[in-house]
């Protein structure tokens, strides 16, 4: 049988090995916790909390700001400092709330709900309530996704256990340590869609967890397990959805076009917690790795804890870090501040003493064909990127830039060593703000 | 201790490839046929080879240095044509003729349309095409001391019958480079395994010849008649080094087939009914031509586009 993938992509050094065989550490965060009110895709959370409140961990600081928005807890308890901007990741400052902790970590009481009681709509609104958003990296409010117009249309749940990007290993630690609980939260989201059926979608890469899948859901007729090849970007959703499922959607179409929802690792989880023990979203597995940091490894994070500590957590570092990235190699965001709080997107914090960026100069295109061979979505980066380079919005809008999934293989495969992701990621943000205007 | 880290767009890894090492790589894969080649001819054809090379690699340095340029001989590029037109020439090519190739190929052809990547031909295959109008008689004089005779392509369009073992093996007349079948295509295999080159263009180069020429020879399906054609004058080179430089060859899939496709049937046009007993330096030197044309219509459908929402 040919193996499960797309076509292109690339095969980057993964780095996994730094961090995937120690288990995950929990962490109890000491000094000032960060909430940003926009840690998600959609308006920012409504803060319901003042200056000098007192506050529990579990209890709910930001009100959803809308229907695409999603509610902010506190993860500790303590005192509301102070309401004010902030720097997050990617360089913006994001209005945030602020809590001084007491290190008492006294928290709410929570209410278990058994999922088989449940209504469909109370499910939705418990996974809303819990503040679930897509935890892979977008951000976007779960109960969003699990509401889609035609619900009986949707066929294949698939949980995104990819794991694509080089150094991750948050989400194979997860499956690792905890695989019934993603079971049970693939379980919860079959009660939602009649006609769905569950796939976990799951590199070859990591063949002790697909034996450990396909032991727990033997029993489950709804649930397959598929090994996909490992390859960058296979995680990505379009491809991910191709490669398990064989159907093929565009940047027009949503997932549930094709009749599927997909979801990652975490986010699952964090749909157990919320429905099966009535836990809001309040932590995450973040992968802190790199040839920089002293004890490379997976910590069990509650959201809002600064990345600094986190890097003591780690050991501190080994030598002086040249280049820190939130989030993988591939997609993260270079940092230039350790001051930021993780957030609930935060996937890793990845320390590397050398920038491979910096040590290469860009020089001119030998039209080798390298970019268009590995782009997963078959457009022409070379193109594009000139494109945008002068600006020509209709031509890259012909060349079906918008088509772009931002993964960035062209530019790391590139031997000429342009920056060819870069031109075009900034490309389509102008013509989305151009097309909303 | 935050102003010391680098700042940039993802992704933030890079792979190892580069342009320097795939020229390297072209270097190292025309080594066994210029090996061939200076064995076979004598020395003139290694000062051929040297001269060639230098000569693109200095009209490069000038040009730029004159130009106020960054100076980019150190990718290699140069060198390549160099070698690739010396490879072209034939063997008792006057130095002062190998000389001006270099500078038309580099000069001409390749640092006035932009440098690197801008050339719309082959700067050798252009070079070597500037020569053969300008100086007939020395571009088409392959006799040396090694072989006075005409060149097997030339006794096989004549009608005369020729030894097929002698041009696998490449102990023929030609120009210093293209002689050997063994030794380009043991270079091309260097490449193919390199991930440098693929079959794409060679392969539907070649086939497409092939089938032209059975179609059209009238001597059907003569094995004898078609490895001479195969292994004569300059297809494999051609095919394996010259169709297949990336600046010059259409950069979709599709349209790599279309371009294969293309040279092969206009190689054998030349071949069967031109004047000339070759033609694959025009063929190639056309069929550059058309890549934007090729390009165009080959344009890949992009993911997804397939399954648009109704």
């Amino acid at each position: 049988m040919a193996k499960l993938t797309f076509n292109g992509g690339i095969h980057p050094y993964d780095g996994k090995e730094l961090s995937k065989d120690k288990p995950m550490k929990e962490i109890l965060p000491k000094g000032d916790m960060v909430y940003p009110l926009s840690q998600h895709i959609g308006a920012p959370a409504a803060p319901i909390v003042a200056k000098g409140d007192r506050v529990l961990a579990g209890q709910k600081i930001a009100e959803a700001g809308g229907f695409v928005s999603a509610p902010i807890y506190a993860t500790v308890s303590g005192t509301v400092k102070t309401i004010e901007p902030r720097r997050v990741v990617t360089g913006d400052m994001v209005n945030s709330i602020i809590i001084e902790n007491d290190e008492q970590y006294e928290e709410v009481t929570y209410t278990p709900h058994n999922p088989d009681e449940m209504t469909k709509q109370e499910i939705i609104a418990c996974i809303q309530e819990a503040g679930v958003v897509g935890m892979g990296g977008a951000g976007f409010p779960t109960h969003v996704k699990l509401s889609p117009k035609e619900p009986e249309k949707i066929e294949y749940i698939i949980a995104n256990c990819a794991e694509c990007e080089p150094y991750l290993t948050s989400d194979y630690r997860r499956m690792v340590e905890q695989p019934q609980k993603l079971v049970d939260g693939m379980k919860i989201m079959l009660k939602l869609f009649d006609n769905a059926r569950g796939i976990l979608a799951i590199e070859d890469n990591k063949p002790d967890c697909f034996k450990t899948f396909k032991e727990l859901t033997k029993d489950e007729p709804k649930i397959t397990v598929k090994a996909l090849q490992t390859k960058y970007p296979q995680g990505s959703e379009r491809q991910l959805i191709y490669a398990s499922t064989g159907r093929a959607i565009n940047s027009t179409m949503l997932p549930a076009d094709a009749g599927c929802i997909v979801d990652n690792v975490d986010t699952i989880v964090a749909i157990y917690h919320a429905v099966v023990e009535g836990k809001p979203l309040m932590n995450r597995i973040v992968t802190v790795t790199g040839d920089a940091v002293n004890d490379p490894r997976n910590f069990l994070v509650r959201i809002g804890m600064n990345y600094k500590d986190l890097i003591e957590e780690a050991g501190g570092f080994k030598s002086e870090p040249e280049k820190i990235i939130s989030g993988g190699p591939m997609m993260g965001f270079a940092l230039f501040d350790l001051d930021v709080p993780t957030t609930k997107t935060a996937s890793a914090l990845l320390c590397m003493t050398k920038d491979e960026v910096s040590k290469y100069e860009p020089s001119a295109c030998i039209n080798c064909g390298r970019c268009l061979e590995v782009c997963p979505s078959r457009i022409m980066p070379k193109k594009l990127a000139i494109c945008a380079e002068h600006q020509d919005e209709e031509g890259f809008v012909k060349n079906h830039g918008m088509e772009c999934v931002e993964c960035g293989s062209c530019s790391y495969v590139c031997p000429a060593k342009r920056h060819l992701a870069q031109p075009i990621k900034s490309m389509r943000k102008t013509v989305l703000a151009n097309k909303k205007k | 201790m935050g102003n010391m880290l680098n700042v940039s767009s993802n992704p933030h890894i890079r792979s190892s490839e580069s342009t320097t090492k795939i020229m390297l790589y072209v270097i190292i894969a025309l080594l066994p046929t210029t090996c061939f080649g200076v064995y076979n001819f004598g020395l003139h054809a290694l000062l051929v080879v040297l001269t060639t090379v230098a000569t693109t690699v200095l009209t490069e340095l000038i040009y730029e240095l004159l130009m106020k340029k960054k100076v980019t001989i150190g990718d290699l590029s140069a060198a390549v044509t160099g070698l690739l037109l010396a490879l072209n020439l034939p063997p008792q090519t006057p130095l002062w003729v190998a000389v001006m190739g270099g500078v038309f190929a580099i000069l001409v052809v390749k640092m006035l349309f932009g440098g690197l990547g801008q050339n719309f031909m082959n700067p050798a295959l252009g070079a070597r095409c500037f020569l053969l109008i300008s100086f007939t008689s020395i571009m088409t004089n392959f006799e040396c001391d090694a072989y006075t005779g005409a060149t097997p392509l030339a006794a096989l369009k004549a009608g005369e019958s020729v030894n097929v073992m002698d041009m696998i093996i490449g102990r023929t007349a030609g120009t210093i480079g293209e002689t050997s079948m063994l030794a380009i295509v043991l270079g091309a295999c260097i490449l193919i395994l390199l991930g440098v080159i693929d079959l794409r263009v060679p392969g539907s180069y070649i086939v497409s010849f092939v089938i032209f020429i059975v179609l059209f020879s009238g001597k059907g399906l003569d094995p004898q008649y078609i490895s001479a054609q195969l292994a004569g004058g300059g297809l494999m080179l051609g095919a394996f080094f010259m169709a297949t430089d990336y600046v010059t060859r259409p950069i979709t899939k599709k349209g790599q087939y279309v371009y294969g496709i293309f040279l092969g049937i206009m190689t054998g046009i030349f071949r069967l009914f031109g004047p000339s007993a070759e033609g694959v330096s025009y063929a190639i030197i056309i069929g550059n031509l058309l890549v934007p044309l090729i390009e165009k219509f080959t344009t890949p459908k992009p993911f997804g586009k397939g399954g648009e929402r109704a």
